[in-house]
């Protein structure tokens, strides 16, 4: 195999300016995680934990292997949506391994507006589930939620992707062989009833778990029966009369190990069809690539660097290396698994694409899982290029990416801009997992040139009508443009509307693509068949 | 005679592995005989055949003569070294191997027949001039005769039963006016125990010592004596730290003894090594009894002289001249022998039987460790609950004393318990130390407590180690379990807790087995296999290394942590800190299922009430009894509790549903 030889100079102005400017990011990214910890702050922490439940987190730690790592998902998820603070979206969710099982956990964060679902909170729970059914992982829910966030009914309850697809997916990975687990640590009302319903084996918290379609004030106004909550659907009436539940646990960390006790039966056998070889770590430190993620985006950089620093023994088989050279591909491995690598190094043009596709349809036809590395600001655009058939070219690329069965993951190491995010399997291409670094962008298009393009039209329009414009006026134009792109780009507006996966340090990218891949493995890695290239 | 080419060891554990070793040097092969609760023994392991001689009792197996001569025959052995115990004093044996032409590494069996009779032994020494306990055997057994031999001995004075025995009928008698009711009293006693009046006299040595001489005696009329030892230091007559030379010996008592050894031994004819035992009293030393054969203790003797003892008897039993003259014998420094035992000592000595899981011995100059144990081996209950001989050798008595305690220290075992703190007590207890010790000594003192104990409570270091051996296990397993999977390099069985721009963290429960409270170390994962432990508020940084040292707050250690079921053993300088693994959240579901009313499960008639109100019950006791669909039902209490309410009468008729009894779990 090539090894890749790393031409940084990690004493250099350009290293050491990035380094400072992603640290200064990932403080920022640090500090905003921690405060979405604390969940719903100190007294709905207090009040929880004085009622003998564990914060949310700590039943997720109780429940995976000790030690085992926890790969959650979109942890800003509603970060700055809503006028009210929702950290997490009161949801939190992620992977990680139960009884050497990779599963898919999902639990309500009950400090957090009681656990209730705001449309984040549904879309980030329907997005746990796509994941654990694209790739076949067990998943266990930990409910602890008063169901619907009611003044917003309207954003959660009747649509396809609302409240009602969590249970419809229940069935279906149900049907498909996904188990279905639920421990029942708090309030289960209306519809949030259905979760441990529909689940293949439920546990419930004596004293702490109820179940109810209604619950005691509903009960008492349609028929005026007065029932305390723990008669109407408490542990011991549904674990001993109703038979809602299946397991009655004393308290958290008994019924986290009831849950542990489920997986143990379920008699999975991972048997990934890849061939997997001793991992070997990159050569090169993955830490410096704090100091090779671009924080200014106009500055090009060569991405074998940052293959460099993810891949085994940064060892890299590059394909078509003279042709197509904006677009570089290659067979490399992560954590012993072999991946095809598909990274920017400049804009897209025919031939890159041309590369790209043909490249993706390798990795397809071999069952070669394929990584992403988005820093695209778009296809090549003029005259020339759309006579040569970029647009054409652009597609097949498209193509290949949106049919290629094989499991797909893409980090967007800079940014991600127009088509480019299309055909470099943007989340609307269905990877498996999709992450960000904290230096990347995302948008239609750059500030700048969405800010002109606007401007020019405008200018255009002004001329035909013989009126001038200033060029203060046009600044004035242009800024809040300027502005609207960079808050809407940035990855943290990403984030909290689950336009991805999460955030990741540079640093982490192996670990990341490493975990994930695993996780992958869970489901056969399946043929591909593709749509028409057009020639 | 022809040399020995292949060697019989009819023993096994440590003896059988210690002769081993010097058949092998001297290039002789080697072939072990094993019950079936050996078959996987050190010795049997280290032969180079083995053969099985039966069952796992002894009389089955290591004490079938027939089989032992079968065994040497089968494999071609031509001699047999029987070690020390079994058939190792047995004259017939002895004759039989003989008889089957094979050489008996060990003295004529006229020699161990003639010491072997006690009474038999001390008139022949008598006549050999050895000194015996003065004493009175004959049959005059008149008040007045046994009261002049008694004068005539000095006070004080034992009366005892001749057929006597376990202290029935025993007097010591410290004055003359005392003589005469013991001597009535002894009399009665001894015919009602025994059914014979009869009674001897001997001098009562008080506060003796057990020092004897190593003897050698060779086919051509050679003998040497190898010195003394002093077994002084026992416990029921069983040694427990022996060492030589004995303390405070002169060089004109060492002559004395050594001489009256050898005239001992000349006087059977003997041959190979023997020990003669004396109780030393001041400076006046009597004939106990003669050890035809090579002592447990024999190492500090070949510690202190530099010989080897098994070499000379090889070389003996082959008709080989002894190695070495007297003359060219001599003492060099002290040694120390301590029988290590897996017997517990709190409950008188009681022997115990399972496996060493975990056994590690000092490894230092100066220290010889006797075993036929390995880490992992079980002590099994056919046979001497010995785990190991720990031998040490200095340039003085504090030198040899000091390397003995340290050796002991260092010695680390678990999954048993054995005498290892009682020997370390002993070793520094004061009179020991000031070699102020006699026989009864031991016997004498309270009995050993806790005091023994190296059981030290949890400090922070301690459990910094415990945690980080739990969490290395951790690792350990989850690699077992990445092995045995279909994904075997996969990074979710990383177990550094792993976070997204965060450190996670894991927890260690343990409960500290001295005071049993429970503790909590939460480890919180840095780089590199490193953590910050917490506990409670106290933050160490620990780190395992490849080798499994640790560094605790950047003190580089070689840490020894033994894991046995949920006991976990960290060894430090002053002991062991023990701690019990728990887990919170092991709980059996019944636990939970115990409140509140027990009900009808089906309509029925209840047929008997058991409790009444107000009754404390235990759990799974029958309260009533329902009838229903021509069954018996039994209500019982679901857990330990009280009846507060009784909500049926016998012979009523109840609705499903119904409560019965009102229960109050305690």
């Amino acid at each position: 195999m090539s090894v890749i030889r790393s031409s940084i100079d990690t004493k250099g102005k350009t290293f050491l300016e990035n380094t400072t400017a992603v640290e200064g990011l990932l403080d920022d990214l640090a500090e905003k995680l921690a405060r979405i910890k604390e969940g719903g702050g100190k007294t709905a922490r207090d009040k929880h934990e004085a009622r003998g439940k564990l914060p949310v987190r700590e039943r997720i730690r109780n429940l995976i292997d000790p030690g085992a790592p926890f790969l959650e998902l979109s942890q800003f998820a509603a970060y700055g949506v809503y006028e009210d603070d929702v950290p997490a979206a009161g949801i939190i969710t992620g992977i990680g391994p139960v009884e050497g099982v990779e599963c898919m956990i999902v639990a309500n964060d009950a400090t957090v507006k009681g656990g209730t679902y705001y449309p984040l909170t549904v879309k980030k729970h329907l997005r746990a589930q796509e994941v654990a059914r694209e790739n076949n992982l067990p998943c266990i829910y930990l409910v602890d939620s008063g169901g619907a966030f009611l003044p917003r009914q309207d954003e959660v309850f009747p649509d396809k992707e609302h409240f009602g697809r969590i249970f419809f997916n229940q069935a279906n990975m149900s049907a498909a062989g996904i188990p279905q687990i639920a421990v029942v640590m708090g309030s289960c009302t209306a519809g949030g009833a259905y979760v441990p319903a529909m689940c293949d084996e439920s546990i419930i918290v004596d004293g702490q778990g109820t179940i109810f379609l209604g619950g005691p004030p509903l009960v008492k106004a349609a028929t005026g029966e007065e029932v305390s909550a723990e008669d109407l659907g408490g542990a011991q009436v549904h674990s001993k009369i109703s038979g809602v539940t299946d397991h009655i646990a004393r308290d958290d960390l008994h019924a986290l190990q009831l849950a542990r006790q489920a997986i143990r039966n379920l008699n999975r056998v991972k048997k990934p069809n890849i061939e997997i070889r001793n991992p070997v770590d990159p050569l090169y430190d993955p830490s410096e690539l704090a100091g090779i993620a671009p924080v200014d985006l106009r500055k090009p950089f060569d991405v074998r660097e940052v293959i460099a620093r993810i891949v085994d023994g940064s060892e890299f088989d590059e394909f078509k290396k003279l042709y197509g050279e904006s677009l570089v591909t290659g067979f490399a491995r992560i954590h012993g698994y072999p991946v095809g690598i598909v990274a920017n190094n400049g804009i897209l043009f025919s031939e890159s694409a041309l590369k790209g596709a043909h490249f993706i349809e390798l990795c397809a036809q071999r069952g070669i899982p394929l990584v992403f590395l988005q820093n695209i600001s778009g296809f090549m655009v003029g005259k020339k290029y759309e006579q040569g058939g970029i647009a054409k070219d652009g597609a097949k690329m498209v193509t290949a990416v949106a049919c290629a069965n094989v499991p797909k993951f893409t980090v967007v190491i800079g940014g991600s801009f127009g088509a480019g995010n299309y055909s470099m399997c943007g989340r609307a291409y269905s990877p498996r997992f999709m992450w960000l670094w904290p230096n990347a962008r995302i948008s239609v298009m750059g500030g700048e040139q969405a800010a002109n393009v606007l401007a020019t039209v405008r200018e255009d329009g002004m001329k035909a009508r013989g009126k001038k414009w200033s060029k203060k006026d046009k600044k004035e134009f242009m800024d809040p443009i300027l502005t609207q792109y960079e808050h809407q780009g940035h990855p943290y507006y990403a984030s909290a509307r689950l336009w991805d996966d999460g955030i990741i340090d540079p640093s982490d990218t192996r670990t990341v693509l490493g975990l994930g891949l695993s996780a992958a493995l869970n489901a056969p890695i399946e043929k591909t068949t593709f749509g028409v290239f057009r020639m | 005679m022809a040399a020995i080419r292949k060697l019989l060891i009819a023993n096994r554990g440590e003896i059988a592995c210690r002769v081993m070793a010097t058949a092998r040097e001297m290039g002789i092969k080697t072939v072990a005989v094993y019950s079936d609760a050996d078959q996987d023994a050190r010795h049997v392991r280290l032969a180079d055949e083995a053969v099985r001689l039966g069952p796992g009792a002894a009389s089955e197996s290591y004490l079938k003569v027939e089989n032992v001569i079968a065994a040497a025959l089968s494999t071609g052995a031509d001699a047999i070294h029987p070690g020390y115990g079994f058939l190792s004093e047995n004259a017939g044996f002895a004759d039989a191997i003989e008889d089957a032409g094979l050489i008996f590494v060990g003295p004529p069996a006229d020699a161990i027949r003639a010491m072997g009779s006690k009474s038999a032994s001390k008139s022949l020494m008598e006549k050999a001039g050895v000194p015996l306990v003065p004493g009175y055997h004959g049959s005059k057994q008149d008040t007045k005769t046994l009261s002049t031999v008694a004068e005539d001995i000095g006070f004080p004075v034992l009366v005892k039963a001749s057929a006597g025995g376990g202290g029935k009928g025993m007097r010591v008698v410290r004055k003359k006016a005392d003589l005469k009711d013991a001597i009535e009293g002894a009399k009665r006693e001894a015919q009602s125990s025994f059914g014979d009046p009869k009674l001897m006299i001997e001098k009562y040595l008080a506060k003796a010592r057990h020092v004897e001489v190593q003897v050698f005696g060779d086919t051509h009329g050679n003998y040497v004596h190898l010195f003394e030892r002093d077994c002084s230091l026992q416990r029921r007559h069983q040694k427990v730290i022996e060492e030589a030379p004995a303390p405070g010996m002169t060089e004109k008592l060492r002559q004395a003894m050594g001489e009256a050894a050898v005239n001992a031994a000349r006087a059977v004819d003997y041959v190979g090594a023997g020990t003669v035992e004396f109780l030393l009293s001041g400076r006046d030393f009597y004939f106990i009894e003669m050890n035809t054969r090579l002592q447990v203790e024999h190492p500090v003797t070949e510690a202190i002289t530099g010989q080897d003892l098994v070499r000379w008897q090889l070389l003996v039993a082959s008709g080989g001249e002894l190695p070495v003259k007297q003359d060219d014998l001599s003492i060099s420094g002290h040694a120390f022998e301590a029988r290590l035992y897996a017997e517990d000592p709190d409950k008188g000595y009681l022997p115990q039987t399972g496996t060493l899981s975990h056994l590690k011995f000092a490894d230092t100059p100066g220290v010889r460790i006797d075993t036929g144990i390995e880490e992992g081996d079980s002590v099994s209950v056919h046979y001497d609950p010995m785990i190991a001989k720990i031998i040490v050798h200095g340039a003085d008595r504090d030198d040899a004393l000091s390397k003995l305690q340290a050796a002991l220290s260092k010695t680390h075992i678990a999954g048993i318990e054995t005498n290892l703190d009682f020997l370390l007590g002993v070793s520094s207890d004061e009179t020991f130390v000031k070699a102020k010790v006699d026989t009864g000594w031991l016997d004498r003192m309270k009995p050993p407590s806790l005091g023994w104990r190296r059981v030290t409570p949890a400090d922070e270091t301690s459990l910094a180690i415990a945690a980080l051996a739990v969490i290395n296990e951790r690792g350990v397993a989850a690699q077992a379990r990445a092995a045995r999977s279909g994904d075997p390099h996969s990074p979710w069985f990383r177990t550094d807790g792993w976070r997204l721009i965060d450190r996670g963290h894991q927890d260690v429960f343990l409960r500290d087995i001295i005071d049993d409270e429970p503790l909590l170390v939460t480890a919180k994962a840095r780089a590199g296999h490193c953590y910050d432990l917490i506990v409670g508020e106290e933050r160490v940084a620990g780190q395992v290394l490849d080798d499994g040292g640790v560094i605790i707050d950047g003190v580089r250690m070689n840490v020894d942590v033994a894991h046995t079921g949920d006991r976990l053993t960290v060894f430090h300088d002053d002991g062991r800190c023990v701690f019990l693994l728990f887990d919170p959240a092991d709980v059996s579901a019944d636990e939970v299922d115990s409140g509140g009313d027990l009900t009808a499960p089906m309509p029925g008639k209840v047929t008997h009430v058991h409790v009444k109100a107000g009754a404390k019950v235990k759990r799974g006791e029958s309260l009533l009894v329902l009838e229903a669909m021509k069954m018996e039902h039994t209500i019982a209490a679901p857990a330990d509790g009280t009846v507060t309410e009784l909500r049926c009468k016998a012979g009523e008729q109840v609705e499903d549903g119904v409560p019965l009894v009102i229960f109050e779990p305690a």
